[in-house]
């Protein structure tokens, strides 16, 4: 019999559509169908300046929208060749760790309800809150936070961010526990899961499969270790590997990698050092006393007093929290808004940044920089070709590998496992179709 | 890795049309006459040991001016060695066949379906070589660049 099951369907997370052939109860073949959420992201991608991206990144794994907008990021500073600041390189390792917290409790949760268990999806959802409530009080939004830039982020910290976050993580943790206790040695859930969805470590790595599916089949491969970026390499935390590849290795690796995350961030909060979040092409930092017009005609004599005000809308972007630099030919990031009203250097740079046939112009190249995502190697591929727009941007998604390797894992099982095996393998539509 | 590329150059000469190395990225690109046998050594050398195959994407040139206009780039991965390889293959437009690489990867199945469904490159002796992310009866290739990016498509009724 050949059954459906999708594209509609409360357990299909997103949209795919898997066609099984059953005999009784029993899957013989299995076939996957996506491109269901395929939103021509990489097509977008080519009509907008570099900045304007960054908002398409968001949408992309949009549980973890963070580290997707950073692994961009990366890879066009990568292409500029330019080193972000310290201070923001801590912020966007602690956001990272917020959004994979996020992400694995979307998963868990959701596939723990799937299985029945509606107390622990219920538990994971207020766990996934106190981050909300964190990554809204850094970035104004939720989910769609478009706070990355290229050279730094769009905005510093707010006060008292430090006490929030560790107050939030205490909570995570104690409901983490709870739901450890709820799940781990729960007879049901692992009568489901342990054993069902066994991948073997040759497919997984035949599959290009990464990320906690990969490490749950016993191949530690962590791109924060193997290749570290941003500044990984000063934390120290550790890598769950499973042994089977079965679901419950994999749960089990999502639980602890959720641990070592709220380690790394108190190690990032115990370590970031003061100092600005945005960089120019050379790296300089620029007081804006400097570069002002009455300076250059040699009247400085009331300077001070002719100070400009920012609105307080516009949180962030004034100049203490900026470092300012002077007008040259490629630039990427915005002045402080007392330069954009208040002299006309930062207007012409402003200009320059933001209209269209200017803008951020990195060199002619390519660069991949591959990121560690909730559900594995993100890599993000930019060609640019000199011009304000890039050239090609090619997203690498994790979760494509995945599940092209599905029928494997479901072929020969019951019907009934394809639940949780599918809720392991963590598909966001967003990443899947792009 | 410079070693290793030269050996990779003195042993393929023919197929290794370039070498560099730009911002860190090893990139070698080669003829697609020569992709299996570059492939398999790849993957069975000692000293590249590249086993995982990452990422299959292309590239459309028409833009820059490229001729072949497209470049087929294939991003590799060694765990052992913790290293990365780019390999790129030019095909023209007329002539965008190149050899799939499914029987020595798994992970090369569908994002050769993404190539083909976004770029229109064939890959010989794929087995399944429909679209993936595009519904059937698409007509054109998305992200080519004379695709324009607001193209209407004829509207397909419901199949019942």
């Amino acid at each position: 019999m050949l059954l459906n099951v999708g594209p509609s369907h409360p357990a299909m997370h997103g949209i795919v559509r898997i066609i099984t052939e059953l005999e009784g109860e029993k899957v013989l073949t299995s076939d996957v169908e996506i491109g269901y959420l395929h939103r021509a992201f990489e097509k977008s991608a080519e009509q907008r300046g570099y900045l304007q991206v960054i908002p398409y990144t968001d949408r992309l794994n949009y549980v973890s929208p963070l580290i997707n907008n950073f692994g961009y990021c990366l890879a066009v500073e990568k292409l500029f060749g330019l080193k972000v600041p310290e201070r923001a390189q801590y912020i966007r390792v602690i956001l990272s760790e917020i959004s994979r917290v996020a992400d694995h409790l979307t998963c868990i949760g959701a596939t723990a309800m799937e299985l029945g268990a509606f107390t622990v999806f219920l538990y994971m959802m207020q766990a996934r809150e106190y981050l909300y409530e964190l990554i809204e009080a850094v970035t104004g939004a939720r989910i769609t936070v478009t706070y990355s830039r290229i050279g730094g982020l769009k905005a510093d910290l707010p006060k008292g961010f430090e006490a929030k976050c560790r107050a939030a993580i205490q909570k995570s943790r104690k409901l983490l526990k709870d739901c450890d206790g709820l799940l781990t040695m729960n007879r049901i859930f692992v009568d489901r899961t342990k054993g069902v969805g066994v991948i073997s470590q040759e497919d997984a790595l035949s599959y290009a499969i990464t990320g906690p599916f990969l490490r749950s089949t016993g191949v530690d491969y962590d791109v924060r270790r193997a290749f570290p970026y941003l500044v990984y390499d000063r934390f120290e935390f550790e890598i769950p590997v499973g042994t089977k590849g079965d679901n419950y290795d994999r749960y089990l690796c999502r639980m602890e990698e959720m641990v070592q995350s709220f380690r790394i961030i108190e190690q990032a909060l115990d370590q970031i050092p003061e100092g600005p979040v945005l960089t120019d092409m050379e790296g300089r930092v620029i007081p804006a006393s400097e570069m002002v017009d009455e300076a250059k005609m040699g009247r400085t004599e009331g300077l001070l007093q002719n100070s400009v005000t920012g609105d307080p809308t516009l949180e962030g972007a004034p100049r203490d929290r900026y470092p300012a630099f002077e007008t040259s030919n490629m630039r990427a990031i915005l002045p402080a808004k007392e330069d954009t009203y208040g002299n006309i250097e930062g207007l012409m740079h402003h200009f320059k940044i933001v209209m269209d046939g200017h803008g951020i112009r990195p060199p002619k190249g390519e660069a991949y920089f591959p990121v560690e995502g909730g559900n594995g190697e993100l890599g993000f591929y930019v060609v640019s070709d000199g011009s304000g727009r890039p050239y090609r941007v090619r997203v690498r998604p994790p979760c494509f590998a995945i599940m092209a390797a599905l029928p494997v894992m479901l072929n020969g099982g019951m019907f009934a496992d394809i639940i949780p095996t599918f809720g392991s393998v963590n598909m966001i539509g967003g990443e899947l179709d792009r | 890795m410079s070693e290793l590329h030269k050996k990779l150059k003195e042993k393929f000469s023919q197929a290794v049309e370039e070498i560099h190395s730009q911002h860190g990225d090893e990139t070698v690109v080669i003829r697609r006459e020569a992709l299996l046998e570059i492939a398999n050594f790849l993957k069975a050398d000692p000293a590249f040991d590249l086993n995982v195959l990452m990422d299959v994407t292309a590239v459309d040139g028409l833009g820059m001016g490229w001729t072949p206009r497209f470049e087929v780039i294939y991003h590799f991965l060694s765990l052992r060695r913790n290293h990365r390889l780019r390999l790129k293959i030019r095909v023209d437009e007329k002539d965008a066949v190149v050899p799939t690489l499914t029987g020595l990867w798994h992970s090369a199945n569908w994002f050769e379906r993404e190539a083909w469904d976004m770029f229109g490159i064939r890959f010989d002796g794929h087995p399944n070589l429909k679209r993936i992310l595009m519904y059937e009866p698409f007509e054109g290739h998305p992200l080519r660049k004379d695709y324009l990016h607001d193209k209407r498509q004829p509207l397909v009724g419901p199949k019942n």
